[in-house]
């Protein structure tokens, strides 16, 4: 087993008084250790006490991911390292951080993909730290509950007829497995802090789903404008490039939002429209454009 | 109580926040109960969203003999005839309502050319049946049930909160304890009825396509307060797991690789499974596609890392596949290096799911224990000894519903607090409490040591193929580690303690295990899941009883306990699944099919 600990004096947390017994054994045929070792710097610590980087020599496997070099240290070195993770396949979202201090899925990023050198692990930065890798996310949550669900006319009888071209453009916006990494990444929130005025990727990528689903019958666009803060996003399109699931979040979303916002508040032609109509823009005038 | 807890009360608590505990919550909530979901993740990360295949419902969109019936029967057929048949009578008509629902409340599917939903082939299904989007319908249905969640009006979502105990009033459960994993904060909870829809578990054993929450607790709390568990013994293995690399050992391929037309082929390239079932080939049941699998690596004509090559670069267009089978693309390009529109992926058996689990009512979901509820994984009846796929996420949906509107009634019918004993809420909390700060010095034990060994006891032992012996083993070893379980120690506080937190699970694990193992001695035969070397046929006495697991004076019991018949206007339905076969049919069913129409299928 290669790799001895280094120490590092900025190590946050004691490792305390428990038993430190080695898990994981010697080199198998099926450990597929390299023989070589990762350098792993990873933030630990929580508001309010130490925080810093602790050093872990972690022994390479073969197709070793972030994720699994992160394991390896809570069950060899420090069992009190704290990181989120569920499936470690990629499609729940959950082991959002920040290697080499870009966005990225720890399960997804590959050790032998990196540059040589230190593996640098830190938490989401725009969100507020709780621990070591874990930040408060639950903001997102929260914007959910602001935007009005999928609502269909109540008399569309079953079964649905839908055709497959409307299903695979949803479906892009639908493979979002909401790891926040857009969130994270967006300048509007990293740089600006402007979370509490601005929905964010995530959940433009979220009202596109339901605003392009043909049977939804709401008009979103002008929560879109006012409390979703569409106008803030500057299409710099930071957010598609960290979207693991290639999600094309400012072409396919965003940008389609933003016409339709602008057709319904600038276009001088829907504009006479609604002043010879004398109404505004309403619930269920936005089917019309579909 | 010697420290202050957070206090929250509900009519309907539902634990686990995957489609069960979704359904279940919108049920409660839709009767008119204050629901609160409590999840050991974050919401939306639940195991619901690994899944891949598809919903299994007979809408005959493409296949128009299909239909509820000969889902019905292929379902029967599928647990070898020892499901609870009521189960699978109202699960096989009921999930068709259950689809439209979820694709009224805003889900997508593929479609047909006509617009309708579309419907993919998979392993023991005797028609195209199963409802999907690409390869991620798990996600979809996870996500249009939690929206639909977070806008009913009555629920409410308590994430990352891991509960330990159910507490008691009388026979009656009446809440939960548990704690906060973010703040280490105690937290009891008062429900008048409490759904468990906590899902399986599979990290007991080394190599299991389940997340770190699939640790058992909700059967292992229901076993505590008293409930029976059933057909523990079947462990589902899915065919096609990932085998290399190490890290990526485990990860699930789906199904729909084999539904869209791939092959499984041995180190000498031949199709091996036109041996072993000649007429569902590489879609028969995943029981027999395991074993199939594992015999062939036995036989020496294993994959380099000791597996079978999943073939689909040759059976499809690389567009296809791409359309098809996303994330199966991108899952092997990222973790494996391998661009399975050109090259085979390897691929062996990995634990998957779990049949057994809390013995319940087929209409209500009721446990043994008043108050108590289940539905899904958590749940036992439905697949009896294999699962088929696309069952699962069907099953969800039907029972979440069910189980969440009998906890409504239940609630409502009780009326006022329920009380909590204060020596239930001191013994909880020592339990709990103990890892961080027992005085042991020495003798501390490291619960991922712990668990570490127990992975190894049940995958050698208790895994795919078993023997009396293998399994005295493992049970040997699990009474050993049990014992060394009390002596858990890790350092660090209560804040998302992963050390901490581990000790919780490893007590969860220690004892599902236990109940595994019990069952498996106990049926000795091989039916669906369960594979002993001992006894490798079916025995005909078996295919009549259920094994069922409960604990008295504080140790655990298994009992046989006869299983309820079809009823003989039922038992003919068995004849409409295309893979039914007359001379297959138990003794205790002989002359109840009448002889096949020609004109049928």
């Amino acid at each position: 087993m290669a790799g001895a600990i280094s120490q590092p004096s900025d190590a946050a947390s004691p490792r305390g008084t428990g038993p430190s017994s080695p898990v994981d054994g010697p080199p198998t045929p099926e450990s597929g250790l390299t023989g070589k070792s990762v350098t792993l710097r990873v933030f630990k610590g929580q508001p309010g006490g130490e925080m810093g980087y602790a050093t872990h020599e972690v022994p390479e496997v073969t197709g070793m991911v972030v994720l699994d070099a992160v394991h390896w240290v809570q069950r060899n070195r420090d069992s009190d390292l704290a990181c989120r993770w569920n499936c470690k396949a990629g499609k729940c979202g959950s082991c959002s951080a920040e290697v080499n201090g870009h966005p990225v899925l720890m399960c997804k990023t590959r050790i032998d993909t990196l540059p040589s050198g230190p593996v640098t692990v830190q938490p989401m930065k725009s969100f507020p730290l709780i621990k070591d890798l874990v930040t408060d996310v639950s903001r997102n949550y929260e914007t959910n509950k602001l935007i009005p669900p999928f609502t269909a006319a109540p008399d569309d009888g079953t079964p649905w007829r839908i055709q497959q071209m409307d299903i695979d453009r949803l479906y892009e916006h639908r493979r979002c497995i909401e790891c926040f990494l857009c969130q994270d990444v967006c300048h509007v929130n990293r740089t600006h802090d402007l979370s509490a005025r601005f929905f964010g990727p995530r959940f433009f990528v979220r009202v596109a789903s339901l605003e392009m689903h043909p049977k939804d019958i709401l008009d979103r666009r002008d929560l879109l404008r006012d409390a979703g803060g569409l106008g803030y996003c500057n299409i710099t399109k930071c957010c598609t490039e960290v979207c693991p699931e290639d999600i094309h979040i400012t072409d396919n979303a965003i940008i389609p939002l933003k016409e339709r916002v602008a057709d319904a508040h600038w276009d001088p032609v829907q504009w006479v429209v609604r002043k010879l109509r004398g109404s505004s823009t309403k619930a269920g005038e936005g089917a019309a454009d579909r | 109580m010697s420290e202050s807890y957070q206090t929250r009360d509900c009519d309907v608590l539902v634990i686990g926040a995957g489609g069960a505990g979704l359904r279940a919550a919108i049920a409660a909530a839709q009767a008119g109960c204050s629901t609160l979901v409590v999840s050991k993740s974050l919401l939306g990360k639940a195991h619901t969203v690994m899944a891949e295949g598809g919903i299994a419902a007979g809408l005959a969109n493409l296949d128009t003999p299909d239909s509820w019936e000969v889902h019905f029967a292929d379902t029967m057929l599928g647990g070898q005839l020892i499901n609870n048949w009521r189960m699978v009578d109202l699960y096989s008509r009921e999930v068709i309502d259950r689809v439209y629902e979820l694709e009224r409340w805003g889900g997508l599917f593929d479609r047909t050319d006509d617009g309708l939903i579309m419907q993919r082939a998979f392993g023991a299904h005797s028609w195209k049946r199963l409802c999907h989007v690409g390869d991620r319908t798990g996600l979809e249905l996870i996500r249009t049930l939690q929206d639909k969640m977070v806008h009913t009006a009555g629920t409410e979502v308590l994430m990352e909160c891991t509960l330990t105990r159910l507490l008691t009033h009388g026979d009656r459960v009446c809440g939960a304890f548990g704690y906060l994993r973010n703040t280490g904060e105690l937290i009891v909870i008062r429900a008048g009825a409490v759904v468990m829809a906590s899902g399986g578990w599979g990290r007991m054993f080394r190599f299991t396509s389940n997340s770190w929450e699939g640790t058992g607790d909700g059967a292992a709390m229901a076993y505590e307060a008293g409930a029976e568990l059933q057909d523990m013994e079947f462990v589902q293995f899915h065919p096609t797991g990932m085998i290399w690399p190490p890290g990526a050992r485990g990860i699930l391929v789906t199904e729909a690789v084999r539904g869209e037309g791939g092959i499984l082929r041995n180190s000498e390239g031949e199709r091996f499974m036109e041996r072993y079932d000649p007429v569902k080939k590489d879609l028969s049941s995943r029981d027999v596609v395991a074993r199939s699998i594992y015999k062939e690596v036995q036989a020496g004509r294993g994959t380099p890392h000791g597996g079978a090559f999943l073939d689909i670069a040759s059976r499809r267009s690389a567009a296809d596949i791409r359309k098809r089978l996303p994330s199966m693309v991108d899952q092997f390009e990222a973790l494996a290096g391998v661009d399975i529109s050109k090259e085979p992926m390897e691929v062996g058996p990995t634990i998957h799911y779990t049949m057994g689990g809390i013995r319940v009512d087929p209409e209500t979901g009721a446990s043994t224990v008043p108050g108590l509820y289940a539905a899904g994984e958590a749940a036992a009846g439905l697949h009896g000894a294999n699962r088929l796929g696309g069952n699962s996420l069907g099953d969800i949906l039907v029972f979440g519903r069910r189980a969440g509107e009998a906890a409504a009634e239940s609630a409502k019918s009780r009326g006022g607090k329920p009380a909590v004993s204060a020596k239930q809420l001191a013994d909880a909390e020592t339990d709990v409490i103990l890892p961080l700060v027992h005085d042991l010095g020495e003798k501390a034990e490291n619960p991922y040591v712990i668990h570490r060994d127990l992975q190894e006891a049940m995958q050698d032992d208790a895994g795919i193929g078993r023997s009396e012996e293998s399994l005295n083993r493992a049970l040997n070893a699990i009474g050993e580690l049990t014992e060394r379980s009390q002596r858990m120690r890790v350092g660090g506080g209560r804040v998302l303690n992963p050390g901490w937190h581990t000790c919780r699970d490893v007590l969860s694990m220690l004892t599902v295990s236990e109940a595994i193992v019990r069952c498996a001695i106990a049926r000795r035969e091989s039916r669906g899941s369960q594979w002993r070397f001992d006894f490798p046929e079916k025995d005909a006495h078996l295919g009549q009883v259920n094994f069922v697991v409960h604990r008295r004076g504080g140790a655990m019991k298994v009992e046989e306990r006869a299983l309820e018949p079809m009823p003989d206007d039922v038992v003919p339905r068995l004849a409409r699944s295309r893979f039914f076969d007359p001379a297959a049919l138990p003794a205790h069913y002989a002359g109840k099919v009448p002889a096949p129409d020609p004109e049928a299928h």
